[in-house]
């Protein structure tokens, strides 16, 4: 089945490519609308500044996630026909009023904000980027709710050979959209934080532009931290539901082949998929059970027997997913929160203390961690769909039963070279553009060349 | 009315819409580097649809989501059916949408005609394949009994359908270069007009070859409505070459448009109630029946559009009506 293979490559590539534009749109779109709403209430000029240089960055990263949007929007037709003809009277309904809601808010408000700093007033001007802002929120709420419906479907029938909607209100209100959904949220918002911090510390290390780039940093840092502690909250929140809703799912993000109780939490392991087991493995005795039910005992279902019990279900097959990628995106990302968590915090003790500038290792750590919230959101989506196979739809269709039948494997080819080529070639470009606008700060001219940087203050050169 | 029908004229808007606003873009876009003879010029040209083009091209996208949700088979069998169409025409519109946001973000020369020769190109080539694929849909393509496409890429070429791509083009390059005339001032808009009274003759050729092939590969004049309304476009846009002649830009470009709403509808009439014809056996085509959703979600579906629809179009108006002013070199941001 190479077409099979091909087209989940195809569709990892394209998604994860429009996942790491997004939460960036998620987050600070929230916080250039924060900062032009204090321009309006105070008319200090700092304020628009700020929403004129950190809307420009989000207007390059807009332009890319609308672009890759595009093909988000069309490719479940391309390679996932069946799919499509056995989802689409559930799965269109909120891509559709995706579109209705939000995606027709954003880009008629992007617009006027782009273009109407002279032609609104101030309040309206305001107004239009927080149009923007809720519409991508609303957005990001739709297609969760479309993804949810493909982890734990609800309010549907079986009929004429496809899922047919039959309660509406059981999509909306899913139990896996409203655990999934904050968490998104907030990790967009980390996303906007870390961003926003970063560059200013680039900026901080070397002394430019500082009384613009003091007050951003805090914005972003205010931001960035509570919403990793909230991101850690509900993500732990949410581990404790997939054990409920797809315990198959939680056993390999633990890579726990045995049922266990209490259950060890894995911190490393040496997995083989093939004879079911680790060949070796450091843990935290108890640490699973407790991950799970807040509580030091209580029994995980293992890999193995939730294997008989779902063959028992749905008749013979494998369904473990690809337990090595499962088990270690998920420490990563949460390797990740830590990271951003520990980061934050200090930097809040040093800011609170004003003594943040006179530790240029800190502002380094904050300036390297930008990919870190990167790479959160890519792992993260990594457990939730790849710790959903061999389902696409689950427990009802499963990913080989999904493929278009009659797309040959050389159009598949053509169109994951061709994706991962136009990819490549926007991606050079906006790090160049981001790269170029990050560096020159708010004002037109180059930085002044007079201070010296502090070593090692660099952004990616 | 039957909601099956009620959606497949739901769809027919969307498209229209789409080819009515995206349409200028397009011929905008394919204009840039034709009607721009310095940079200054290229700027003022992108900014006319700086602020709306995005807008318009959400009509698109809802079209694609709402065959997604009302016609699901139509949605699955047409984009894996015409996928290398289909790709080529999401890579244009990815460069495309990138370049107006990044085109003058450097002033490197290189940087900047690279994406000004994207911008024409990723406005040429969905203009061009969106021509070729809706006379497929009407000439019908190999769509065997289980709903698939039994095709190639190749199968979709064919004197007919090409002129249908010609034919979208060239109405789209007559209709942005009317846009331009009524957003900018002096010289750009003097010629402008002049394109458009060149490009007008052209366009009007490559429409009667439309109308003729039309008549002779397609069943769509067998419907008096769709036969009429295809005349009706081609009177249409006569008149509005005769308003350009006139210089009166402002009724040329609604009479376009027009032309352009009634090109849509005749094809939609003309399909109906068919949404793609398959050429092995009529049977086998794609109907607003067979392809449709169940009752349940085409009464939903048409609740939220009855609510949201008009919405859009109040906030999505008022904005042109923000930037009614002819764009001039001041306050560029594109
Ligand atoms: C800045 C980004 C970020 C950070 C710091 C974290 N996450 Fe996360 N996580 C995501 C960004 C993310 C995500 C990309 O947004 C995902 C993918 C799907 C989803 O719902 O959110 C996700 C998924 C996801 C899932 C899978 C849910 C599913 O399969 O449906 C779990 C269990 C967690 N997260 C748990 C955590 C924990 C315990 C964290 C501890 C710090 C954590 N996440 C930090
Ligand atoms: C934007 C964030 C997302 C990312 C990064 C992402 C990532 C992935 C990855 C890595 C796969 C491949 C899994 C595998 O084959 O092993 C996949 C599959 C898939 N995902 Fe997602 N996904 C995202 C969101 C969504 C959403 C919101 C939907 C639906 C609304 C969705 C629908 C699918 C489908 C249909 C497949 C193909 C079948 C499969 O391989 O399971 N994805 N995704
Ligand atoms: C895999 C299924 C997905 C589809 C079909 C899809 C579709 C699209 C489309 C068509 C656009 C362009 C909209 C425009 O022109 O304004 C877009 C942009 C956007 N999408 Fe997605 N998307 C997917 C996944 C996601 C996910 C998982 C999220 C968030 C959780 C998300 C959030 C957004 C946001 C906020 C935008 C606004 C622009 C930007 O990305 O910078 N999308 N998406």
């Amino acid at each position: 089945m190479e077409e099979l293979l091909l087209a989940r490559w195809q569709f990892a590539i394209t998604s994860t490519y429009h996942f790491l534009l997004v939460p960036l749109t998620l987050g600070l779109s929230i916080l250039v609308a924060i900062m032009e709403t204090k321009y309006v209430r105070t008319g200090d000029a700092l304020y628009k500044k700020m929403a004129k240089f950190w809307g420009k960055l989000f207007l390059i990263n807009f332009s890319l996630g609308v672009a890759t949007g595009l093909v988000q929007e069309f490719q479940f037709g391309m390679n996932w026909s069946e799919y499509s003809r056995f989802m689409g009277d559930i799965f269109g309904v909120p891509l559709a009023l995706e579109a209705l809601t939000a995606f027709y808010l954003e880009s008629v408000f992007i617009g006027l904000w782009i273009f109407g700093w002279e032609r609104l007033s101030r309040k309206m001007h305001a107004v239009t980027i927080w149009v923007v802002a809720v519409g991508a929120n609303i957005s990001s709420l739709w297609i969760l709710i479309a993804n949810s419906f493909m982890q734990q479907p609800v309010g549907y029938i079986l009929r004429n050979d496809r899922a047919e909607l039959n309660d509406f209100t059981a999509v909306l209100t899913n139990s896996y959209v409203l655990n999934q959904y904050p968490h998104v949220l907030l990790a967009g918002l980390v996303t906007g934080g870390i961003f926003v911090m970063a560059i200013s510390a680039y900026h901080l290390l070397r002394g430019s532009q500082v009384d613009f780039f003091r007050p951003s940093f805090k914005y972003g840092l205010i931001c960035a931290l509570a919403a990793s502690l909230l991101v850690a909250g509900t993500g732990h929140r949410q581990a404790q539901f997939v054990a409920e809703a797809q315990p198959m799912k939680l056993a390999a993000m633990e890579a726990l082949w045995e049922t266990a109780n209490p259950a060890p939490f894995a911190l490393a392991a040496v997995i083989d998929q093939q004879k079911e087991t680790n060949s070796a493995e450091i843990g935290i005795p108890n640490g699973l059970s407790f991950l799970v039910y807040n509580s030091f005992s209580g029994e995980v279902k293992g890999i193995k027997e939730i294997q008989a019990q779902n063959v028992e279900r749905y008749g013979p097959g494998n369904y473990i997913p690809d337990v090595v990628p499962v088990f270690w995106s998920f420490r990563i990302m949460v390797v990740a929160g830590m990271w951003l968590l520990l980061i934050t915090m200090i930097s809040a003790y040093f800011l609170k203390k004003g003594r943040l500038e006179s530790y240029p290792l800190v502002l380094k750590a904050v300036l390297w961690s930008l990919p870190v919230p990167y790479i959160a959101n890519s792992t993260g989506w990594a457990v939730t769909e790849m710790g959903r196979q061999p389902w696409i739809v689950f427990g009802l269709q499963r990913v080989d039963q999904a493929v278009s039948p009659l797309v040959p494997a050389s159009a598949i080819w053509t169109s994951l070279i061709g994706f991962s080529v136009v990819y490549g070639i926007i991606a050079a470009a906006g790090i160049y553009l981001f790269a170029k606008f990050a560096r020159r700060g708010p004002e037109e001219k180059a930085p002044d060349a007079s201070v010296t940087p502090v070593k090692g203050a660099t952004l990616w050169n | 009315m039957e909601l099956n029908v009620v959606w497949f004229i739901l769809l027919t808007v969307l498209f229209a819409g789409f080819f009515l606003l995206e349409g200028f873009d397009y011929g905008v876009g394919i204009l840039v580097p034709f009607l721009g003879k310095n940079d200054l010029e290229r700027r003022i040209l992108i900014n006319t649809i700086g602020p709306v083009w995005e807008g318009n091209e959400v009509w698109m996208i809802t079209a694609g989501g709402a065959m997604f949700a009302a016609f699901p088979h139509v949605y699955a069998t047409l984009f894996s059916g015409f996928y290398l169409a289909l790709l080529m025409m999401l890579m244009a519109l990815i460069f495309r949408g990138v370049a107006v946001e990044f085109r003058s973000k450097d002033d490197h020369s290189v940087w900047r005609k690279t994406w000004d020769g994207l911008i024409c190109a990723g406005s040429l080539l969905p203009a061009l394949l969106w021509g070729v694929a809706v006379t497929n849909l009407i000439r019908g393509v190999p769509i065997n009994a289980q709903m698939q496409y039994t095709g190639t890429f190749f199968d979709l070429l064919s004197p007919y359908t090409l002129v249908g791509g010609l034919s979208f083009v060239l109405v789209f390059i007559f209709h942005g270069a009317l846009y331009i005339g009524l957003k900018t001032e002096k010289e750009i808009a003097a010629r402008a007009r002049q394109t458009a009274l060149r490009v007008g003759v052209a366009t009007a050729l490559a429409c009667l070859g439309l109308v003729g092939l039309t008549y002779t590969n397609t069943d769509l004049f067998g419907t008096s409505g769709a036969g009429g309304a295809l005349w009706l476009a081609v009177t249409a846009f006569v008149i509005s070459y005769l308003l350009v002649v006139r210089a009166r830009i402002g009724w040329a470009f609604a009479a376009s448009g027009m032309s352009i709403v009634l090109i849509t509808v005749s094809f939609f009439w003309g399909l109906f109630p068919r949404l793609i014809v398959s050429s092995l056996n009529p049977a086998w085509s794609l109907t607003v029946y067979n392809a449709s959703s169940s009752q349940y979600t085409l009464k939903l579906m048409t609740i939220a559009a009855a609510v949201f629809v008009p919405v859009i179009l109040i906030y999505q108006g008022w904005s042109y009506w923000v930037f009614r002013k002819r764009v001039t070199g001041k306050n560029l941001e594109y």
